[in-house]
């Protein structure tokens, strides 16, 4: 067991630092950037420019294969290079979800020829991607999905609609997973596309979030036609795929839980009074504290037990799942700590509250990173079954065609 | 970077496991809980044979030679198996305390009988309940005497050299005494988890060493070590309460079903797995630390031992609430955990001890970091 460097991760990370000193100011402040939100022309470019600068120098895309522009390094590297990224002040990220979930699923499961032609872009920032998974009536039971696609000689047609599709509105590409058979099981009916974004027949309308960002769209299909060159994997696997999408989703937003910042509460408990006496000296706000700290460590440190995993050539499994699970619902309780002990002035919000606003902010933001991604009840019920090995639950829609499958009360 | 056990440390593992799943099976937790024997002296003899009292004592007074990672692996299967034996208390505290801070007379009279086993050690620090600061110590040293009394003392009836802290001068340090001598009296004290024993000690002018090298801050370095090593056992323990849980909800019939197919079951024992690996991420990370002798280790024994304690607690309440009634008779071992993860959460200190160091020791790293 040994947290240091080996010298060649070493080598790597004053390589990576030595860089990211020369294109990038370190950072002064942790307080998170929410990314995703209110994407303006401006940060779009930002992001972009960024992304093409990194590539450039072979820091973008760190375990991908060379032949596509990657760096062809290991997960660890990966890891160290995120470390030392951390420290600077970079743009939001528009390619979280390109680079997170859909690049991994091309390169898992597209052609060579698919490969060249989504991958290179996709490293150089040139083109943005989203995700076209759920709908207003398929969330959690993904596999329900309902909107179609038809043959007709080389393309195929679409028509539905899908929700809580981050960035579309500045996106090149989707990865778009809908049923092509009815008439079979709901699992065995679905198939898996990349989509223009720009194609014809594509509306998008930005959804408004409790705390006011519109991050998510909701995309409308009507008689949008895609090249069967766009189909990754065989008609019908469609869900095998969305698979190796959602599980890189689960790990690119577990990872991503900014739970350092929990620390930061051993530092707002100092500006605080309770009864007239300091925070810190209050016994049920610093046992409260250690018990977020002790969480958000220990997820730390898991994470650091999976690229040891990875760096192993083991394959990460649903235990994956727990970082979102547990990150979530650590970061929401701690919001709402944070905002009990500033008493009365919790009620205000941004600049009426600048000590907290971060905590407000992110009080806001939780309930959607508890439901994004797989919600908490679906994480535990993967944790249960595919780790514990538990019995599955009883699905009333099991073995029955999906055109048979009940989707409301019954008619009277 | 890697942060997992060797195979050689996993292979130790399996060895220990292996060990334990012949001579000590549940039953034998529970012989000694119906029974008035204060420990299994039979495992404790067989441990010895397997070099684990010994494990991080150096080859040249008797021990194994190992490292601390290796009595990480060896504390967890104790864990595992609810050992009924005087193991925490001998290996993680009294050893340290004499390989740390003892002379070398000190090492040589003591290390070798508590390697082979044939000396108990145990820790005397506890006057009163709800005591855990080294400042409140009433016990005294004068002229080589000590006097005081210490409740509770874990295996302080069966064991046969004390760790105790006391006061000399108005200093708090820590002291070798032989129990077998003069001016104490000792009495057994009705235990909560009476597979493991706890007494009470009272000293009346019994001769005693100083432990020379240990300072103002050894007792503080002491429980971090004893709380990391503690935390595998309490994992240990976690896991196989889990383990158990799991098999009998399969197995467990109702509605035409098994129970562990209901989500009010399946969802929390979801948590309690994220709960234990939160505490196992912890106890590696504090392992390292430990076995490094990192500054980081103060931190590390707090996370460790916060989050193995609560792990193990909420593991058994679960276990004893998903059998059902047949978890709350004496009859099934649900107790013997739920009993276990309690006796060793007080053991150290209890979670709310620790939460509150665990500010302390971040409220001055950040300090720190500013002055600087």
């Amino acid at each position: 067991m040994d947290f240091n460097d080996t010298p060649e991760e070493a080598a790597f990370r004053a390589e990576a630092r030595a860089w990211l000193e020369k294109n990038a100011r370190p950072r002064t402040s942790m307080t998170p950037t929410i990314s995703g939100e209110d994407l303006t022309a401006e940060i779009v470019k930002q992001s972009q420019a960024w992304q093409k600068k990194k590539a450039e120098s072979g820091w973008a895309c760190i375990t991908w294969p060379k032949e596509y522009g990657g760096r062809g390094a290991t997960p660890i590297q990966n890891a160290i290079w995120g470390q030392e990224q951390a420290n600077f002040e970079t743009p939001p990220d528009v390619f979280s979800i390109g680079i997170g979930m859909c690049g991994p699923t091309i390169l898992t499961h597209g052609t060579p020829e698919q490969k060249k032609r989504w991958i290179p872009k996709l490293i150089t920032g040139e083109e943005i991607w989203c995700q076209l998974f759920s709908e207003p009536s398929a969330g959690s039971d993904l596999a329900g999905l309902r909107t179609t696609a038809v043959k007709q000689g080389d393309e195929w047609v679409v028509n539905g609609q899908k929700i809580w599709t981050s960035g579309a509105q500045i996106c090149e590409w989707g990865i778009l997973v809908v049923r092509t058979d009815p008439a079979v099981a709901k699992h065995a009916g679905l198939t898996f596309f990349v989509v223009n974004m720009h194609s014809p027949g594509i509306e998008i309308r930005p959804i408004t979030q409790i705390n006011r960002g519109q991050g998510f769209n909701e995309v409308f299909f009507t008689d949008v036609r895609i090249p069967d060159d766009q189909r990754i994997s065989a008609v019908g696997n469609g869900w095998a795929v969305s698979i190796t999408t959602l599980m890189n989703e689960r790990m690119s937003i577990g990872s991503g839980m900014g739970v350092g910042a929990i620390e930061d509460l051993v530092g707002f408990m100092d500006g605080i009074e309770i009864d007239g006496r300091p925070a810190s000296e209050d016994r049920q706000v610093r046992e409260r504290i250690a018990e977020f700290v002790v969480k958000a460590r220990g997820l730390k440190y898991t994470s650091l037990r999976t690229l040891s995993a990875l760096s192993q050539g083991k394959t990460p499994g649903p235990e994956a799942s727990m970082s979102k699970l547990v990150g979530a619902v650590l970061q929401q309780h701690a919001a709402s700590f944070a905002m009990e002990m500033a008493g009365t002035s919790s009620a205000l919000r941004g600049e009426a509250a600048p000590a907290q606003a971060a905590w407000q902010e992110r009080y806001l933001s939780l309930p959607g990173l508890r439901i994004a991604g797989g919600t908490d009840e679906i994480l535990r019920n993967i944790i249960a079954e595919r780790v514990l090995g538990l019995p599955p639950d009883a699905r009333a829609d099991k073995g029955l065609a999906f055109k048979d499958v009940p989707t409301g009360p019954p008619k009277a | 970077m890697n942060f997992d056990f060797s195979d050689d440390q996993k292979l130790l593992q399996q060895t220990a496991r292996d060990y334990l799943a012949a001579h000590s099976p549940l039953s034998t937790c529970r012989e000694i809980l119906e029974s008035d024997a204060p420990y299994a002296a039979a495992l404790w003899k067989g441990a010895a044979e397997m070099g684990w009292q010994g494990a991080v004592i150096p080859e040249e007074f008797g021990g194994a030679g190992f490292g601390h990672l290796e009595l990480a692996m060896i504390a967890y299967e104790v864990g595992r198996a609810l050992a009924p034996i005087p193991f925490g208390p001998s290996v993680f505290v009294a050893t340290e305390a004499i390989l740390r801070h003892g002379s070398a007379a000190q090492k040589s009279a003591w290390l070798p009988k508590l390697a082979n086993g044939s000396a108990i050690g145990t820790f005397a620090f506890t006057e009163k309940p709800g005591q855990n600061a080294a400042e409140a110590i009433a016990a005294s040293v004068k002229d080589g005497k000590l006097s005081g009394v210490k409740l509770p003392v874990a295996d302080g009836d069966v064991a046969n050299l004390a760790v105790v802290a006391a006061k000399e001068n108005g200093e708090t340090g820590l002291y070798l005494v032989d129990l077998a001598g003069s001016g104490i009296e000792r009495k057994t004290l009705e235990s909560f988890d009476p597979s493991r024993s706890q007494a009470t000690i009272r000293f009346d002018g019994a001769r005693c060493e100083k432990l020379a090298g240990a300072d103002a801050n050894a007792i503080a370095r002491l429980l971090d070590r004893a709380a990391v090593l503690t935390a595998f056992e309490q994992i240990g323990g976690a896991d196989r309460a889990l383990e158990i849980t799991r098999a009998f909800i399969v197995g467990r019939y109702a509605f035409g079903k098994p129970i562990a197919a209901n989500q009010a079951i399946k969802h929390r024992m979801a948590d309690l797995w994220c709960e234990i690996e939160i505490a196992r991420s912890n106890a590696y990370y504090a392992a390292w630390a430990l076995a490094n002798e990192d500054a980081e280790l103060p931190v590390a024994a707090c996370l460790a031992r916060i989050a193995a304690a609560d792990a193990f607690e909420k593991t058994t309440i679960e276990m004893i609430e998903f059998h059902g009634g047949v978890g709350y008779t004496w009859e099934y071992d649900c107790h013997l955990f739920y009993r276990r993860a309690k006796q060793l959460a007080g053991l150290l200190g209890t979670p709310k001890y620790w939460k509150n160091l665990l500010i302390d020791r971040l409220s001055t790293k950040k300090g720190a970091a500013q002055a600087a």
